[in-house]
């Protein structure tokens, strides 16, 4: 099978507008984490990472939606940086979100023109319009692990042949919709998360998108290669993690076994670290039964809050800068570990040579999922 | 050269009717979505007390595998990380989605809050049926045949699975279809060949005459 590497890549949040201002800020401890008013989103204050009402994301709008207005902002970032051609039969965009457009049902009531324009699909024609791809998009929408899983599909469609590149974006937007449901779960935290502490109490969400273009041509290889990926399901509870970790540790040996890479080879693991109490003693349980607990993990959520569609896009783009530059990110918010089984929590920026990276990720349903990134 | 998998059953529920392998089983024409599947639940004898908390698009998706599962005792031919899912729709979960935010506006309930995933459907199979190995969920303005067939086809030929349920499982309010394939290596007496060809075959056996050849 092809190799796949890395051609370029984005991230738009509210922490900055491309990878590298991203990257940077995180390594000043720059998080976009902060107190909201409740305003439309909320009936009380809240934490999340959120862009500004104001924020211009794309010149012309065009009718775009803010979800859409993400995708092609952050798309046309990538794309500049590359020479990659959307009109290409051999280039193929993936979508990966959780839920696109639904705030429209907010302000809007729910009438079939109206369930037209929330489908997915029709955000992915306009996108894939804008900027000309030939092909159908796919779309992924799978829960918290739906970046991961847009990168494994892209990656395997390359792996074999079908196509030669693939731009996988991911975005998701935070309104009443997305914030009252986990307000409802009691999962959000009252104050910035923590993730992997012994205090910590919940998430915050945070808006964003990212996007990654992957290519299988060997002009790339000088770039980070997407080696490996897995995904499993608990088949415990829909909103709930497992007790044991052992599927999210499936879907860690799978994706070692399918970049050809042993536990000890990875050195350092992205995890999900929700901060959430379950799910991350879920984590630690799974890195456990890999053998990898002394290998240093660390958690973004605490700099861009969970950012759900484009989590693991978002999060794989800063491993793979991690990877080229060498750097371990830290795990904002953790101070004390509060897990049952000990795992090596990166708390300060650590310089040290690295090569191999594990993403991981999971989410409502049951699912997870793990990438591995090599240099 | 690609492996060849086969479709060892397949189930189609859509318009009041339940189809196993290409022949109406079940059929309870004037009721609306949510009593309709009830009384499948009902005729298929589940027995399963969290199918009442679900969505109707799990409802759907755990009953079309029911009936697909009836008389192909996967689990105990392969382990439960080498089962897996693979299911498409156009309309995500906007059903649930829409229920979820008509209660929010006074109420926001958690249990209705965890629908609005469509992969969750995935989740409740898995749940019912100890499924634990690779899933996914796509969203097509229609059914995308060709990408069924090449996804689930590398997982197969991979060895990442060893049997895989995949299809179309599409509900909002009164309009809903669920197709659902169980796909294998091996070959049985009703087995078809997992092609493009017969995929579709399947998918639109439901709107054809009954007695077309489609096997399984």
């Amino acid at each position: 099978m092809k190799s796949v590497f890395i051609v370029a890549d984005n991230i738009l949040s509210p922490v900055g507008g491309t990878s590298a201002e991203n990257f940077d800020r995180l390594t000043q401890n720059i998080s976009g984490v902060k107190q909201h008013a409740g305003g439309t989103r909320s009936d009380v204050p809240f934490y999340a990472s959120l862009f500004n009402d104001d924020q211009q994301f794309v010149a012309d709008q065009n009718n775009h939606t803010k979800f859409e207005q993400l995708l092609i902002a952050s798309i046309s970032d990538a794309l500049k940086d590359s020479e990659i051609d959307c009109a290409d039969k051999k280039t193929i965009l993936i979508i990966s979100t959780t839920k696109g457009n639904i705030s429209m049902l907010e302000t809007a009531a729910d009438d079939p023109e109206l369930n037209n324009r929330i489908a997915l699909s029709t955000s992915a024609t306009l996108v894939a319009g804008h900027f000309g791809f030939v092909n159908q998009p796919l779309i992924v929408s799978h829960a918290c692990i739906s970046g991961l899983v847009a990168l494994i599909t892209g990656m395997r469609l390359l792996q074999t042949g079908q196509y030669e590149n693939a731009v996988v974006v991911g975005a998701d937007v935070i309104t009443k919709f997305v914030l009252s449901g986990f307000q409802s779960f009691q999962a959000i935290s009252a104050a910035p998360c923590k993730p992997f502490d012994a205090t910590r109490d919940g998430i915050n969400l945070g808006e964003g998108a990212g996007t990654v273009i992957l290519s299988s041509n060997p002009k790339y290889a000088n770039g980070i290669k997407l080696a490996g990926g897995s995904i499993s399901n608990d088949a415990n509870h829909i909103s709930g993690p497992s007790k044991t970790g052992e599927e999210l540790f499936y879907a860690i040996k799978g994706a070692l076994k399918s970049a050809g890479i042993e536990p000890e080879a990875i050195d350092f693991i992205s995890a999900h670290g929700t901060a959430t109490i379950y799910n991350d003693e879920m984590e630690a349980k799974a890195i456990n039964l890999a053998g990898m607990e002394t290998i240093p993990v660390n958690s973004l959520k605490g700099y861009f809050g969970h950012t759900l569609g484009a989590s693991g896009i978002i999060e794989t783009i800063i491993a793979a800068h991690s990877l080229q530059q060498n750097v371990i990110i830290p795990t904002k918010g953790f101070n004390k570990l509060g897990l049952s089984q000990s795992i090596n929590v990166s708390h300060e920026l650590q310089y040290l040579p690295l090569t191999n990276c594990l993403k991981t990720a999971s989410g409502f349903g049951g699912c997870n999922a793990a990438i591995v990134l090599t240099k | 050269m690609t492996a060849t998998n086969h479709i060892t059953s397949h189930c189609v529920i859509s318009n009041n009717v339940v189809y196993s392998n290409g022949l109406p089983v079940f059929e309870n024409k004037d009721a609306d979505a949510g009593a309709f599947l009830l009384s499948v639940y009902q005729f298929l004898e589940v027995k399963y007390p969290k199918f009442y908390k679900m969505d109707n698009l799990s409802k759907m998706g755990l009953l079309a595998a029911e009936v697909l599962l009836k008389n192909n005792p996967i689990s105990e031919l392969y382990e439960e990380n080498e089962i897996g899912i693979v299911l498409t729709n156009a309309n995500s979960s906007l059903d649930a989605d829409i229920k979820y935010y008509e209660g929010a506006k006074t109420v926001a309930s958690p249990a209705l809050f965890v629908y609005t995933l469509p992969n969750i459907v995935i989740g409740e199979i898995s749940i019912k049926n100890k499924f634990k190995g690779e899933n996914a969920f796509f969203v097509f303005e229609t059914f995308d045949a060709a990408f069924v067939a090449q996804y689930v086809a590398y997982l197969l030929n991979n060895n990442i699975l060893q049997a895989c349920i995949c299809g179309w499982v599409d509900l909002l309010k009164e309009d809903y279809k669920a197709v659902l394939y169980l796909v294998e290596k091996r070959e049985s007496d009703v087995s078809v060949p997992f092609t493009v060809e017969n995929i579709n075959k399947v998918y639109l056996s439901d709107t054809e005459k009954p007695g077309n050849d489609i096997g399984a």
